[in-house]
């Protein structure tokens, strides 16, 4: 058993309606009692999506467990087809009906409809919602394009010459971050290039989309955590090889070119020129130069988390202190990641372990998910949010794509907008004292309502989470040490987003240095050793 | 062996209820159905439950569906430090029972320490641990001896195989029945009102109360889980709310006695609600007359405004929180309107024939739900307003019918005199937003 505030994924049967309801003509049909309807609500009110998801439930209940559950699946599934007329199917189980064994495949089997059925087997006590998204993609690919698989041995033909290269786009669903407009932006990009895009799967594509797969040069892994297993088995399947760049910032965009147009086999020397983004210039820009050194903490899935932690050091300059993920399945990567920004990874999908590792790393920023932003909001600490779990605000009625070099605009504009404007930092440090101008106050762009002190949060954080010392690691200050008022006076004239490291920094030194008391001398002393 | 007293001489039965009309022998019309449902199962009761009792927390025996379920329907509407959490089932607990008991314990420490604050702790069992057969009301009992005078843990269920949206809350108050202590021998009448309510109409109503002269009045349930009522043969209990047929049961069981009437909603209802109430504890006609009386002419006037924009019009009712009957009463007979079709996941006859004897003898009634059947009724009847869960309402715009979303009716004070025009202004809006942006 595994105690959960919140989480970070659903369940994998919330996966598989992701798959389904980004679609068209596909019906996903799911054994599942009373209350797992809720579901519907993520698409029709957090994604604003116009049509129910495409999902038949049979809702049984407990006086149905003594009779036949069975029998209840087998007329769900039946009056779905008869009402829906799909072109294609999902069966498969929530939690609950995983453990009456009704075998949802094999009952659907022998209504032998008149379309291709994918029975789903997710099992609920073991996997997580993005694991099920990609096993239905992949099942569903599977079942659909399974009969032109190459024969064993044999190789993919060649591009005819004069054909334009085309590819597919795998992995974007519905309720994803930013799917719908990285979408448009990945492919109008492919387009620029002189690719043909073949379908994008599984967003607004039909079955029938999904048949003519096999059909394109390569396939665009867009999403890993979803569209991986499915990249892999084409490749294997059809010959067809797949892209392993995720075109998150300036950077990875340019390697994403680079490697579709060596895939294509195209030429991509005048996009490259080109380059239609300000990111780099505005970066560069001298009003950018207090973003230096900003101390950024990143929690997300592992596509976005990795991609955001090579922006912020390669793109903005920031100091990455903190590296996680809630992605099992990519656990490694980060760690590699994280070795490499000479950070502890973060591996875990309990949100009271990422809230202690972020009051510890007293970042300026925080990139996360919606759990974060929560974090952020209790800390007051600035906050963007990058990544899955989302929330309706993060379904926007702008175009604001994360992908591309229009992506790279929106993330330059989101990411540096909450924290402090330059000057105003200057002037903060300037004038501690002023009464309506000082560092309870919130960046001024942003509303003048008062600001949490870090140092409060924290305090009140350690209470409530006495238990969790032992797996969160949170600090514990040197008992024996007293900080004279007059130093405690001048901690204060300290900017309020970096007096937490301050704090701790002059209490290691001091330490070290066997002082049991400190005043202003020790604080300075501890400054000019440690630099900012 | 004596059985048990009537009412005590301390505590004389009235005149009794307020006369309400026996439901004729040619019952309205009612359409039952089963198929799939769109409603929430009873977790989601811990949403508003968590927020009323202060020092409680819920604890979801379940799986991750369940905790995603409580962050999904919460998150649309809270989002702070929750007093509710999961104990996630995984494949290790589904392997062998006896390792989830203690899994369970392991788990409850650790939150127990995490929340010291917390006094009372409700298990509350979920599909999943229903269908495993995990025992939830021992392991309460094994807790509540280790925790002893620290923290008091209950176990009640909110599975969807067993309950419905609301029925979470009834299931909830019922567990807490049996901790109700007794009341002294020869008390005095005192009364009970049943059911989670806003802490602002509770208050109105305790003010009502005490200016009628009614009391000693207690809440179930209480604000702390410290201030539980006593309960015996002179406790006269008012339902609050419309969904609560088993602590009802419960509360009987210990000898109280329901005063029966409409629910609180709209003038109408509160004043039938009141005057039930009256009646039970012999308060003077005239002196009944002289406390509302202000009171309604106040609240009358405020219903005035949203009349022009509700009269006339229709309203069809998805099958939710077992509020619908006494909606519909108040928006048919205050503001004018006509029910199409008043969808109700269970319907409790007993508890609802003062509602339904106000409605027309022809309302069409409906129990359980096929969704995909209703909805076709519901699109070919094109009524003015629908009153629907979350999945459906934008759907339904979209398709050009003005929604209302149910769950916003458990979720805004609408009991009482002072909160009538604020329930019709939630069926108001929704229109004039509609007017407005056509405009």
């Amino acid at each position: 058993m595994q105690l959960a505030l919140w989480t970070y994924e659903g369940p994998p049967h919330v996966g598989a309606m992701r798959i389904a309801t980004a679609m068209e003509g596909l019906h996903y049909v799911l054994h599942a009692p009373q209350g797992d309807t809720y579901a519907d609500l993520l698409f029709t009110m957090i994604e604003r999506l116009k049509k129910r998801p495409p999902v038949t439930y049979t809702t049984f209940q407990a006086k149905d467990l003594g009779a036949d559950t069975a029998e209840i699946f087998r007329r769900a599934v039946q009056s779905a087809h008869d009402r829906f007329q799909p072109e294609a199917m999902l069966v498969g189980a929530s939690c609950t009906a995983e453990l009456i064994q009704d075998d949802p495949g094999g009952l659907a089997k022998a209504l032998d409809l008149p379309i291709p059925v994918v029975p789903l087997e997710l099992p609920a006590y073991q996997k997580k919602e993005n694991w099920g998204a990609a096993e239905t993609l992949y099942r569903l690919v599977r079942t659909l394009t399974g009969s032109q698989a190459l024969a064993p041995g044999a190789e993919r033909p060649a591009r005819a010459s004069g054909v334009r290269p085309s590819c597919n786009i795998l992995g974007p669903t519905a309720l994803g971050f930013r799917h719908r407009d990285d979408v448009r932006e990945i492919v109008g990009l492919l387009e620029t290039l002189g690719i043909d895009v073949l379908t994008v799967a599984p967003l607004g594509a039909r079955p029938a989309d999904i048949v003519s797969m096999p059909g394109a040069d390569f396939n665009v892994m867009l999403y890993p955590e979803i569209a991986e297993t499915t990249a892999r088995w084409m490749k294997k399947a059809f010959g067809q090889p797949f892209t392993s760049n995720v075109p998150l910032g300036v950077g990875a965009t340019i390697d994403f070119i680079e490697e579709v147009a060596g895939l294509a086999g195209v030429d991509a020397t005048a996009v490259l020129e080109s380059m239609p983004t300000r990111m780099p210039w505005y970066a560069k820009s001298v009003d950018s130069n207090y973003l230096t050194g900003k101390r950024v903490f990143i929690f997300a899935d592992a596509t976005h988390a990795l991609a955001a932690a090579r922006i912020c050091r390669n793109e903005l300059g920031f100091d990455v202190v903190g590296l996680g993920t809630f992605s099992r399945e990519y656990a490694r990567d980060v760690r590699a990641a994280a070795k490499e920004y000479d950070v502890e990874p973060l591996i875990t999908e309990d949100y009271l372990e990422v809230e202690a590792a972020i009051s510890e790393a007293q970042p300026e920023l925080l990139l996360g998910t919606q759990m974060e932003r929560h974090i952020a909001k209790r800390l007051g600490l600035a906050c963007a949010v990058i990544s899955a779990p989302t929330h309706v605000e993060d379904f926007p009625a702008r175009y604001s794509p994360q992908m591309g070099f229009e992506g790279a605009n929106v993330i330059f504009d989101t990411w540096v907008h909450p924290l402090m404007m330059g000057l105003e930092e200057h002037l903060l440090g300037m004038f501690r004292e002023d009464f309506e101008f000082n560092d309870q106050a919130a960046p001024s762009h942003l509303g003048s309502h008062l600001k949490s002190d870090p140092d409060a949060a924290r305090a009140t954080d350690a209470d409530v989470r006495g238990a969790e010392a032992d797996s969160g690691g949170r600090h514990a200050g040197p008992a024996t040490i007293v900080w004279l008022p007059e130093a405690e006076q001048e901690l204060r004239k300290i900017p309020f987003f970096v007096r937490g490291k301050a704090r701790r920094n002059t209490e290691r030194f001091a330490t070290d240095r066997g002082r049991d008391a400190i005043d202003i001398e020790t604080l300075y002393d501890a400054k000019a050793h440690f630099g900012r | 062996m004596t059985l048990r007293e009537p009412a005590t001489s301390r505590c004389e039965a009235h005149s009794g209820p307020l006369t309400v009309p026996v439901a004729k022998s040619d019952a309205p019309p009612l359409i039952r159905e089963s198929g799939q449902r769109e409603v929430f199962c009873g977790l989601t009761g811990i949403v508003w439950l968590h927020r009323k009792i202060q020092d409680a927390f819920f604890l979801v025996v379940g799986s991750r569906t369940c905790a995603h379920l409580l962050q999904s329907a919460a998150g649309v509407m809270i989002f702070a430090e929750p007093r509710f959490a999961t104990a996630i089932i995984d494949e290790r607990d589904l392997a062998g029972l006896a390792d989830a008991n203690a899994e369970l314990d392991r788990l409850v420490t650790r939150l127990l320490r995490y929340r010291p604050d917390i006094k009372m702790l409700f298990l509350v069992g979920s599909c999943p641990s229903e269908v495993i057969k995990l025992d939830l009301s021992r392991a309460a009992a094994r807790l509540s001896q280790e925790f002893a005078g620290k923290v008091r843990v209950l176990s009640y269920s909110g599975s969807g195989i067993e309950t419905t949206f609301t029925q979470g809350e009834d299931a909830c108050l019922a567990s807490l029945v049996p901790l109700l202590p007794p009341e002294a021998p020869d008390s005095d009448c005192s009364l009970l009102v049943v059911g989670a309510l806003a802490d602002v109409v509770e208050d109105q109503f305790r003010r009502l109360f005490e200016e009628l002269g009614i009391g000693p009045v207690h809440f179930l349930p209480p604000r702390s889980s410290t201030e539980l009522p006593s309960v015996g043969p002179s406790t006269r209990y008012l339902l609050a709310q419309p969904f609560l047929s088993d602590t009802a049961r419960a509360l009987e069981e210990r000898g109280a006695t329901r005063i029966e009437g409409p629910f609180p909603l709209g003038v109408e209802g509160t004043t039938a609600w009141l005057k039930a109430c009256a009646d039970a504890f012999g308060v003077a006609p005239d002196r009944f007359r002289s406390v509302v009386a202000p009171k309604i002419a106040r609240s009358r006037e405020s219903l005035d405004r949203y009349r022009a924009e509700l009269s006339g019009r229709s309203v069809f009712f998805f099958p939710d929180s077992q509020l619908e009957i006494p909606i519909a009463r108040f928006l048919v007979r205050e503001m004018g309107m006509k029910a199409v079709e008043v969808g109700t996941p269970y319907l409790h006859r007993f508890h609802m024939a003062s509602d339904m004897a106000l409605l027309p003898a022809n309302t069409q009634y409906s129990e359980g739900q096929d969704v995909e059947r209703q909805l076709d009724r519901c699109r070919a009847a094109r009524p003015d307003i629908t009153v629907c869960g979350l999945g459906l309402a934008n759907p339904l715009e979209v398709e050009g019918l003005t929604t209302k979303w149910s769950i916003e009716l458990l979720f805004t004070p609408i009991q009482g005199y002072e909160q009538a025009s604020d329930l019709a202004e939630l069926f108001a809006r929704p229109m004039v937003r509609r007017t407005r942006l056509a405009a």
